[in-house]
């Protein structure tokens, strides 16, 4: 019988938690890294006992873990007991190392004026589709790093940083961070990111050149609305089947695009708010896709003290509230952007975690709901694999 | 051997006690004993110092013979009481919290 497992990034750890096809009953095992920030995780889908994290702290650093396991055991790449053993001079305590590549340069500041890019964390990983030992790190201050030893040593693929347009981004309140990348199942080297603040990328050659992909998009916090960049993008997302059809939640503003990117429009529709941070699609269904909005960027919470995930059959502007099992009184969480994942199972599966630390599971595509957790730290990140 | 004495994180992250020996050959100061916990436990790399420039990471701080030495040199040699292993360099972590 194919199981879940669902891997739960937070501010204090990550958890772990399991369960069969019903999704119902369900074992956390944690907190794996307590106290320190678990942005994300992310497990290889040729490999899924090989699972990448990235784990920070303001006092230490970055570090990336590994584990080969299925999240039993973690090791920082390079250092696990048969790497140290094997004696082939492989890097050590490199894991952890993210070096701009040649010149760093300078972005826009918050008052305007140039800054120079300073590394911070890692916001996402996403390993490769097709090789266990790559992956892409997406980092703040926003670039693109590539590992293809399994995460020991990471390469800057500097081609987005260092785009005509990049002394022009700017950070967000959260930071200037590239928080999500997508690859296209049909061609690797075809290469989705965000960032905010500046927008939406695409490559067409595995990272090395970039374009900036924003026509569309209008944010009138900026002097010039429709820029090529400048967007506070907080996330995008494809059904695998249908890479030209883009999804996004923008910092105001549900936008789709049916060209790969190259021009957007809005489909918030009938939403209480086209506020909100993740997007995703249901695994079946590349027309149906869900949204979390929440009031506004002063009012970071959901609106009307209710929890409610909008789901749209449509593609977008018609959207429906799925509230059954979620909390309709009270309720003023937030949900982040990388917080909102679907499992391949049929019916999909549908979660979502809180900076309440709820994670929610709806095992039939948004129809019903009931928590896997309720009392963790905030929730950073949700992933799940789906294992047979 | 020099002691070092790392904050809670630092220890679980290397999987070490409180306090960890290392043999500091030469001359003994800040850079030399960082240098062999490295070498020693190569996962603290990049975390007390960053990886490139070697600067103390901000929110962390030295302690020698009772002295917070942050800002000294980071080659100015230590007190022979920490060469000598009679008290332990502290690395210790800014507090924070509510």
């Amino acid at each position: 019988m194919s199981r879940v497992r669902v891997l739960v990034g937070t501010r204090k750890g990550a958890f772990v938690c399991t369960a069969d096809g019903d999704r119902r009953d369900w074992k956390i095992e944690g907190p794996h890294f307590g106290g320190w920030e678990i942005y994300h995780m992310k497990a290889s889908p040729v490999d899924p006992n090989r699972i990448f994290a990235s784990q920070s702290s303001s006092w230490f650093g970055q570090m990336i873990q590994r584990s080969d396991d299925g999240g039993l055991t973690w090791d920082t790449p390079g250092s696990g007991p048969e790497e140290l053993s094997a004696g082939d001079e492989m890097p050590q305590g490199e894991s952890n190392k993210f070096t701009y590549d040649g010149t760093t340069g300078s972005h826009r500041w918050y008052d305007g004026t140039p800054h120079p890019w300073e590394f911070k964390r890692v916001w996402h990983l996403e390993p490769s589709l097709s090789d266990p030992d790559s992956v892409y790190a997406g980092v703040e201050d926003a670039a693109l790093f590539q590992s293809k030893d399994a995460g020991r040593t990471w390469s800057e693929l500097s081609g987005l940083r260092t785009h005509a347009t990049g002394q022009d981004w700017q950070p967000g309140a959260g930071g200037m961070c590239l928080h999500t990348i997508l690859i296209d199942p049909a061609d690797e080297k075809r290469i989705w990111v965000a960032i905010s603040a500046a927008g939406c990328f695409r490559s067409g050659d595995g990272g090395l050149t970039w374009k900036a992909t924003n026509k569309g998009l209008v944010s009138e916090f900026m002097p010039s609305p429709e820029a090529e960049v400048g967007h506070c993008v907080h996330r995008i997302a494809f059904h695998p089947s249908k890479p030209e059809t883009l999804y996004m939640q923008k910092h105001w503003d549900v936008m789709r695009s049916d060209d790969g990117g190259d021009h957007w429009y809005e489909v918030s529709g009938n939403l209480p708010s086209d506020f909100g941070f993740p997007i995703d699609v249901h695994a079946h269904e590349p027309e149906t896709v869900y949204v979390v909005p929440i009031l506004s960027d002063s009012l970071h919470y959901v609106p009307e003290g209710k929890l409610r995930v909008y789901r749209s059959k449509t593609g977008g502007n018609e959207w429906e509230p799925l509230t059954k099992g979620l909390p309709q009184e009270n309720c003023y969480t937030n949900i982040l952007r990388d917080a909102m994942c679907v499992d391949s199972l049929d019916d999909c599966g549908v979660y979502f975690g809180t900076t309440g630390g709820q994670v929610y599971c709806s095992p039939d595509g948004g129809d019903h709901w009931s928590a896997i957790a309720e009392h963790l730290p905030a929730v950073l990140s949700v992933e799940v694999q789906t294992l047979n | 051997m020099v002691r070092v004495i790392l904050p809670f994180h630092l220890r679980t992250l290397a999987k070490v006690d409180r306090e960890v020996l290392v043999d500091v050959p030469g001359a003994v100061s800040v850079a030399s004993v960082l240098e062999a916990v490295e070498r020693s436990y190569p996962v603290l790399r990049g975390t007390i110092r960053e990886h490139d420039t070697l600067k103390r990471r901000a929110f962390l701080r030295f302690f020698a013979a009772g002295e917070d030495i942050s800002f000294d040199a980071a080659d100015a040699e230590l007190p022979a009481s920490i060469a000598s292993g009679q008290e332990p360099l502290m690395v210790v972590g800014a507090i924070a919290g509510g």
